[in-house]
């Protein structure tokens, strides 16, 4: 019997998880978290006692099917929560675990590792009082905690708006949601929004609940900076008429949407590309999402596409290995599910496009905003080591001269950043700028994890 | 068209560049070719240990030499790149180690060397982290440390001020005899003159050397390191069990860094090495046994490089034997951070002067042609079969 191990229990990995029951396998789930359903379906710790109902709102359907479908599936699987893979090496897992480091050998891989949140340095975003976007959500789920009292919703995302209504139906008191894309790039997207008018429907929804909230909507704005002495004390923007403006509050929540957890498909030998729209280097996959030999991706860490990709692509990931493993699998579902994908990530690809990413920013931050909040290198830094005889041009050697993504998150978030600035100080285009490689950990370990594992 | 220089370097890591410096310095022309980046490979990422205590007893007059190179930086470039006179702690955990540490000791000493032997009360006493494990010590207060990111780039943008051109991106594709001289061509179409070439390629030297015909049986492996997350600096000398299982040292900003043996296979043609985890768990677990207060740190990036190693132990430097003009400056098995000044200011001796002070006859290339001993380093140091890892290029 071939050891098939799944990483990731958000959708992706858990419907990869049921088709493979249904064919008869006992696969291992791996998941970094005590609770199952990823990042948006995370189900909350159960002494928080929170309305899943009102906060999921339209989605709380897909979440009770989810979660019903992974409670038939725990014992037909060998599931190991609150287990995290940091480091993949010659076809073994090594993890971590209660503080304690193991090993988990595989014949086959399904990394459904999901996204974390991309952020662009602003001044000032280092202050105690801001997160980013989904972490926001995330404190809210899991822990039953705002970020604060009145509370800034910043960025360009399509969760701007669904983070900033959850935190309304939550109670706090939202003082902006500030969207830094022009409603004419919105509306420029819109041919591609239209491959799934239904989740469209539900973003245009989320923003009208807000505006019947009587909470001030400012489109097309650009951010100046967050100021506070020792906290957040407010946001300054220019809103899209050109005036100044400044918005008192004690908590901000910035994004600029999703990129893809990557670093596991990297150990794990998957080759990359440069996107142009997300202007992110992804993985290389095909239709079913292979990546390389007994190696497959699913769900948002292959390509962002929202939590219903993640479950057709996961299933889709999951049909590709029985395939590979010579088990004919019914063509007829796999059409379906690859069409499906498909849709799904052309609307992602439309939300990046109307929701861009801001180039513009990253070549207008002043010298003196921090860019790599781990070691706190500052944009001017990387400006003058580059500038310099000699200077790295490369975005890995530019690591190594100024420490920018040498820190606890290795680049995670500080990455893309790093790359356009890079590239507009070099000026030469981004692709060429290349990319920071991996080395596990992906995350940190301590070292007593060493401790309980023989030589 | 042909570029005329007095002498070209190939190799723009730590060696390469310090002795780009010092010809330019003694007035003479130089362009220094690289393949790739300035101080990118071995040089770049090494642990950066400048360490005197324990080395090869034939390289004492080299080291110290290069020390004194090292201890004048700031002077020589402009820039200290976190030079540190850190001190060095050796640590042993048994009678049989000591004896080791006392061994050391003796051969340092007699090169003028000032060595403290440390009981394992005043161990703790002084150094109140170290862990219940190291019985005994050796201290030697001259040994430093320097950050290896930053010194080869510097010592090049130093010798680029000064006159030498450094070509970066450009790969040597032949190196032919001409006259008395050479002609050095490349792959983007240069073709460059010079009475003097320094094969200073690293792991990639072999290239160089076996078109005059020679060579030496070296393969490419890497040091595997580790760093911690910033904490709060209390370990002030670089420390290092005499076992070799571990090395550790801690920047004033936080990080611990630490490496252990054995080393890692790399690859001089993918341009990849790989840390293995299993090694990340090993230095971890070796780390706790002599700082135990680290138990709770956490390692948040690992690497490693390509050095190129030779089975004794010991680098090729010095005068081609079949080629008059052609010297060589590779191989230096892990050991090369510490001596590279001292190693171009020798290459200088000779290509300026055609002779040199500092003994060097234990290096040349000229010993391969007899079988070498084979370092007793080579079965400690390295997974089991040592030495069948890729040969270098």
């Amino acid at each position: 019997m071939r050891n098939v191990v799944i990483v990731g229990g958000g959708p992706a990995g858990i419907r990869a998880a049921s088709v493979l029951v249904e064919a008869g396998l006992k696969p291992i789930l791996v998941n970094e978290t005590r609770q199952v359903g990823g990042q948006g379906y995370r189900a909350p710790a159960k002494s928080l006692a929170l309305d899943i109902k009102s906060l999921m709102g339209s989605e709380a359907g897909k979440y009770q099917r989810l979660h019903s479908l992974f409670a038939a599936l725990q014992d037909r699987i060998d599931y190991r929560p609150g287990t995290l893979v940091w480091g993949i090496h010659e076809k073994v897992l090594h993890t971590l675990s209660d503080g304690i480091a193991g090993t988990i050998p595989y014949d086959a891989l399904i990394l459904a590792t999901g996204a974390t949140d991309r952020t662009m340095p602003l001044p000032g975003w280092t202050l105690p009082g801001v997160f980013t976007l989904g972490g926001a959500q995330v404190i809210l789920k899991d822990q039953g905690c705002l970020i604060g009292n009145r509370i800034v919703f910043l960025g360009s995302s399509p969760l701007l708006f669904l983070a900033a209504l959850q935190y309304h139906k939550s109670g706090a008191s939202i003082a902006a949601v500030v969207d830094t894309t022009p409603l004419s790039a919105k509306r420029a997207a819109l041919r591609d929004l239209a491959a799934s008018p239904r989740t469209l429907a539900r973003g245009l929804m989320y923003r009208a609940a807000l505006h019947m909230a009587g909470i001030p909507i400012i489109d097309g704005a650009t951010p100046r900076g967050i100021h506070g002495e020792d906290h957040v004390e407010g946001v300054r923007v220019t809103d899209g008429r050109g005036r100044e403006r400044l918005i008192p509050c004690d908590a901000v929540a910035y994004g600029y949407g999703l990129k893809p957890e990557t670093q596991l498909a990297e150990l794990a030998g998957a080759r990359f590309r440069f996107d142009d729209i997300f202007r992110l280097w992804l993985p290389e996959v095909d239709t079913d999402g292979r990546a390389g030999a007994e190696l497959y991706l699913a769900g948002d860490g292959a390509a962002i596409g929202g939590a219903d990709a993640a479950e057709a692509s996961g299933a889709l990931a999951a049909h590709a290995l029985l395939e590979d493993m010579g088990r004919p699998q019914p063509q007829p579902e796999l059409a379906r599910l690859r069409q499906e994908v498909e849709r799904l990530r052309k609307f992602q690809r439309g939300l990046a496009k109307a929701f861009a990413w801001p180039v513009a920013q990253a070549a207008a931050l002043s010298d003196e905003t921090i860019a790599c909040r781990c070691e706190a290198v500052t944009v001017g830094e990387i400006r003058a080591a580059i500038r310099a005889p000699l200077g790295p041009r490369e975005v890995n050697r530019v690591k190594a001269i100024t420490r920018c993504g040498m820190g606890r998150c290795q680049g995670r978030f500080c990455g893309p950043a790093l790359q356009e600035i890079v590239s507009g100080t070099c000026n030469v285009p981004i692709e060429e700028v290349g990319r920071l490689r991996m080395q596990a950990p992906v995350k940190p370990i301590p070292l007593h994890a060493a401790a309980e594992m023989e030589p | 068209m042909t570029t005329k220089t007095r002498v070209v370097v190939v190799g723009g890591g730590l060696i390469g560049t310090w002795t780009a410096l010092l010809l330019v310095k003694r007035g003479l022309d130089v362009i220094l070719i690289e393949k790739g980046i300035v101080g990118a490979q071995s040089s770049g990422v090494n642990f950066g240990n400048l360490r005197l205590q324990g080395r090869h007893p034939g390289q004492y007059p080299l080291s110290l030499r290069s020390q004194a190179l090292w201890e004048n930086i700031e002077e020589l470039i402009g820039d200290r790149c976190e030079f540190e006179k850190t001190g060095h702690l050796y640590v042993a955990k048994n009678d049989a180690e000591h004896e080791k540490l006392e061994q050391h000791a003796r051969v340092a000493e007699s090169h003028g060397l000032v060595i403290e032997r440390i009981g394992r009360n005043e161990l703790r006493r002084r150094w109140s982290w170290v862990g219940e494990e190291p019985q005994s010590a050796t201290y030697s207060a001259r040994d430093a440390t320097a950050n290896p990111r930053l010194v080869s780039v510097a010592v090049a943008r130093a010798a680029q001020h000064l006159g030498a051109e450094i070509a970066e991106n450009t790969r040597v594709t032949e190196v032919l005899r001409s006259g008395e001289g050479f002609t050095v061509k490349t792959a983007n179409g240069r073709t460059i003159g010079c009475d003097a070439v320094v094969n200073a390629a690293g792991a990639w030297a072999l290239e160089v050397a076996e078109a005059f015909g020679e060579t030496a049986p070296m393969f490419a492996a890497g040091p595997p390191q580790f760093v911690t997350e910033p904490l709060a600096y209390r370990i002030t000398p670089s420390v290092q069990a005499v076992d070799g299982s571990v090395i550790a040292r801690q920047i004033p900003r936080g990080n611990v860094i630490f490496a252990g043996y054995p080393r890692t296979a790399s690859d001089p043609v993918l341009n990849r090495a790989p840390v293995p985890p299993v090694k990340t768990l090993n230095g971890m677990r070796s780390l706790m046994k002599i700082a135990p207060f680290l138990k709770s740190a956490q390692v948040i990036r690992v690497w490693s490089g390509i050095e190129g190693y030779l089975p004794d132990m010991l680098p090729v430097i010095g005068k081609s034997e079949t080629t008059p003009g052609l010297f060589h400056a590779f191989g230096f098995c892990g050991h090369g951070f510490q001596v590279g000044p001292g190693v171009a200011a020798v290459l200088v001796d000779l290509i300026v002067d055609g002779k040199t002070e500092t003994p060097i006859d234990l290096f040349s290339i000229n010993r391969f042609k007899n079988e070498v001993l084979v370092s007793d380093k080579l079965a400690k140091e390295f997974d089991a079969p040592a030495a069948s890892g890729s040969r270098a290029g």
